[in-house]
């Protein structure tokens, strides 16, 4: 398979192949000593990134940023959309054919779903989604997907467990159909209200495996995907408080010895910190993973 | 407007509804969502001239149906798109000088652009740009937005969306 990615939008994780999901999986490990040795390449020299953050973002930003100066580039962004011209009215369309002729690539984060489709639209450059709303997080998916594989070996056949808010999380959504390409299961459990979308599930349902579970159950997990269940979404706080969970050393014991644990931070209080020094503990490595797979997302699109 | 309804349930009771001189017929609505064609096609009280329709009609192909008969009317293409989503199998035929001069049947397009908007309320289609719904199955009818990706169903779409202008 030539590269996929070049020249190409990264919306969404809906219509991904495996092999395009492989192929940055390949690229990322080559990257791994970005992190570890920080490295530096000179892949992309003299292209620009237009980092676009209409939300906040701490993560997504630094390593999309990280990754493309570590291959070469440079960078124009924005974190505050309040100090642009967005404050007084201007249109995402309009921001986007602006900083086109500035850029080679735009990521962007905005709080409306579609709003990276609607980039892509109006840029001629490839445009990578960096989190629309609840819809999709798609860099999110192959930085996790790649934590998998490299902690795991291979996904086919693995049990992944999803917990906590599966109706709001967009990371949630983009994994489940980034899974939705290996043979694996996918076991759910959330309070009732933050179920994941009933869409999702018929869209991937001839694909995976899934299994919603009863209670929170981890001993067939070989991969723990937690999320933070947000109080301001239920309406009573002490309903918030029966639904909060807590994975410790305790609840790690009760689990497959060579299982992993991954969240998408920020995390609250659904990891205990004694959890971090654990084996298991794979969100750290999870949250580095950011670098070398963004460089090899970079480096795709850009060609 | 002038509304001509007829409820027509048995032979003797039938009614003609004379020929229009120059208009558009729309024919095999499914029993019940005349009105709602109506309602899509912006016509109401406002309307200067003579509607007329007829409600739970024997069809010959099923069970019931509706007609709509508007006189001095044409329909552009969006309109029929936007019937398209109610009436997915009817007919409109374009009269002029009470001859029929034009044939077509509705069919459901690829997408709905700018014929209704998406349901959902933080898709950026609402805010600004426009409303592409991708169909993904014709019959029974699923659509998907391009922009916030969300799936809805022929009947969460007309509960839960409304038409653009």
């Amino acid at each position: 398979m030539a590269d996929y990615w070049a020249g190409r939008d990264i919306l969404s994780t809906r219509d991904v192949s495996r092999e395009a999901i492989e192929q940055i999986w390949h690229k990322a490990k080559k990257y791994e000593d970005a992190v570890t040795q920080k490295k530096s390449y000179d892949k992309q020299s003299g292209k620009v990134l237009a980092s676009l953050f209409f939300e906040p973002s701490t993560r997504t930003q630094f390593s999309f940023q990280t990754a493309m100066q570590r291959l070469g580039g440079g960078i124009i962004s924005f974190s505050d959309s309040n100090t642009t011209s967005v404050s007084k009215g201007e249109t995402v369309y309009d921001t986007i054919r602006m900083v086109e002729s500035c850029a080679d690539v735009i990521v962007i984060r905005h709080s409306l779903e579609g709003a990276a489709k609607l980039a892509a639209d109006a840029a001629k450059i490839p445009v990578i989604n960096g989190g629309d709303g609840a819809n999709q997080h798609p860099t999110q998916s192959l930085l996790d997907t790649y934590t998998m594989f490299q902690k795991k070996g291979k996904l086919d056949g693995l049990t992944i467990t999803m917990i906590g808010d599966l109706k709001n999380g967009r990371t949630i959504h983009s994994l489940c159909y980034a899974l939705a390409n290996f043979d694996v299961t996918i076991e759910m459990w959330s309070p009732p209200q933050l179920k994941i979308p009933q869409v999702i599930l018929n869209d991937v349902s001839e694909k995976v495996k899934l299994v919603e579970l009863e209670s929170l159950d981890l001993s067939n997990s070989d991969v723990v995907y937690a999320t933070r269940i947000q109080k301001e979404r239920f309406d009573d706080p002490e309903e918030a408080e029966r639904y909060s969970y807590v994975i410790d050393a305790e609840a790690v014991k009760k689990m497959k010895d060579d299982a992993i644990i991954m969240h998408p931070f920020p995390r609250v209080d659904e990891i205990a910190t004694e959890v971090d020094s654990l084996p298991q503990a794979a969100y750290f490595a999870q949250e580095a993973n950011g670098i070398p797979v963004r460089m090899a997302i970079l480096d795709s699109v850009l060609g | 407007m002038n509304l001509e309804l007829s409820l027509m349930d048995s032979e003797q009771d039938k009614m003609k509804i004379k020929k229009i001189e120059n208009g558009v017929v729309i024919d095999h609505i499914p029993k019940g969502k005349g009105l709602a064609v109506l309602s899509i096609l912006g016509i109401d009280e406002g309307f200067h001239a003579t509607v007329s329709m007829v409600m739970n009609t024997p069809s010959t192909t099923s069970g019931l149906k509706d007609i709509i008969k508007i006189e001095e009317r044409a329909l552009e293409e969006k309109e029929i798109n936007k019937i398209a989503l109610i009436a997915p199998a009817a007919t409109v035929n374009f009269v002029h000088d009470y001859q029929i001069v034009k044939k077509r049947k509705i069919s459901v397009p690829d997408s709905f652009e700018d014929v209704i908007s998406c349901p959902n309320p933080k898709c950026i289609s609402n805010k600004e740009g426009r409303s592409i719904l991708k169909v993904e199955k014709k019959s029974p009818l699923h659509v998907r937005c391009v922009y916030c990706e969300r799936a809805y169903s022929q009947e969460e779409l007309l509960e839960l969306s409304s038409f653009t202008a």
